[in-house]
């Protein structure tokens, strides 16, 4: 029995500690990344500074946003599947309810002259923002002349084929594999990755 | 309309490498072309408020979807359908990913992955350019859009201000221009 009261008060612990980081950050969930790592590997001792980038690491390998993934990664480590869950439920719901009056402060505005009028100008700065993404992303994406092409390809297939991105996403993975085995048999010299990782934003991922 | 929801959002959730922007090309797939569940402008609108808010933008996107069709509910479901798929993948992979994760097989994927997602967003950079008035024959109007979004890159590139600030002066310099 005393080991799980120990668990719930761990839990109650995790959830809090998950709940405290969310709506302070403002502007995607990369943001959230250092106060993170603030609070489990400083404040609370949980995770081990040699650990912390692994995790991340992890989180941005899987899909999702990184910053609840990199939760539910610690709290599945702190205190297994009960742990992954509250850590989620603890770092998503401030969001969601921040979001949610947002949405629903927004959809009575919108049709005001002059939110209207802002959004004109905003709907151009989101397209500078997916423009930036894509100079990001594709920083990292770029290592040789293959994945020059393959970028195009894509981009071309989605204009005149229209095939759905989740399919092309998987495809993806798989030509990656198909390429470097590929070029592995031929005896091409093969670059996996940036040498040295480009330095990740304070508020940016690849992917923003 | 709840189950297309989830199962929509679980889809986008399933695939969504990268992350943030990255998901948007997804999104936009699913909820305007396929299910035709708003224009391309007002989901444009819906990326800007889920740009401003806390938390992860992708996320963000979904819930104000989710609250837009089906209220508290909607939003309510739509977070779930995107989150569950991480949590599953995770859990099942999570610790054994750790070791993985530096192996050539997974290193050989993710070099096919990111350059599939870059393309993605390119096309959705092109697509949202076309969608919101960027690029059409000329007029004033389209000049003071095409010098709006060129400011709005330098101030990214070059200036490296929050973009919750950009979106927050662009929003301003909209009520000068065009009210």
């Amino acid at each position: 029995m005393k080991t799980q009261s120990f668990n719930l008060k761990l839990l109650a612990q995790i959830f809090i500690s998950f709940l405290k980081i969310g709506p302070v950050t403002f502007g995607g969930g990369y943001a959230m990344i250092p106060l993170i790592e603030r609070e489990v590997v400083e404040k609370r001792g949980w995770v081990k500074t040699k650990d912390i980038t692994d995790i991340f690491a992890v989180a941005e390998s899987v899909p999702g946003a990184i910053a609840i993934n990199s939760a539910t990664f610690i709290g599945y480590r702190l205190a297994g599947v009960p742990g992954a869950i509250v850590a989620m439920t603890g770092v998503l719901l401030p969001t969601f309810i921040i979001v949610v009056m947002l949405s629903l402060f927004f959809l009575k505005v919108q049709d005001n002259p002059k939110v209207e009028a802002a959004f004109v100008s905003i709907r151009a700065t989101i397209v500078a923002l997916i423009t930036y993404a894509a100079i990001k992303i594709g920083k990292t994406a770029v290592v040789d002349k293959t994945t020059v092409a393959l970028i195009a390809i894509t981009v071309a297939l989605m204009f005149f084929v229209h095939i759905h991105p989740a399919l092309l996403i998987i495809c993806g993975g798989l030509v990656g594999i198909g390429i470097i085995a590929l070029k592995k048999k031929l005896g091409i010299s093969i670059k996996l990755e940036k040498e040295e990782k480009l330095k990740p934003d304070f508020y940016l991922g690849d992917g923003i | 309309m709840l189950w297309e929801l989830f199962s929509t959002f679980f889809i986008i959730g399933l695939v969504s490498f990268g992350g943030g922007y990255a998901m948007i090309p997804l999104i936009q797939e699913e909820v305007v072309q396929r299910h035709d569940w708003m224009t391309a402008q007002a989901f444009t609108d819906i990326i800007a408020v889920a740009g401003m808010s806390p938390g992860p933008i992708a996320t963000n996107s979904a819930i104000i979807i989710g609250y837009k069709q089906m209220g508290v509910l909607g939003a309510f479901t739509s977070a779930l359908g995107m989150i569950l798929p991480s949590l599953i993948i995770i859990l099942a992979i999570g610790t054994i990913f750790y070791k993985v994760q530096k192996s050539m097989m997974v290193k050989s994927a993710f070099y096919g992955l990111r350059s599939i997602i870059t393309g993605l967003i390119v096309y959705a950079a092109i697509l949202f350019a076309m969608n919101n008035g960027l690029v059409s024959s000329f007029s004033w109007h389209t000049l003071s859009l095409v010098i709006i979004f060129g400011l709005s890159l330098l101030a990214l590139i070059r200036f490296r201000i929050h973009p919750v600030y950009v979106i927050l002066i662009s929003g301003l310099v909209g009520i000068a221009l065009y009210s």
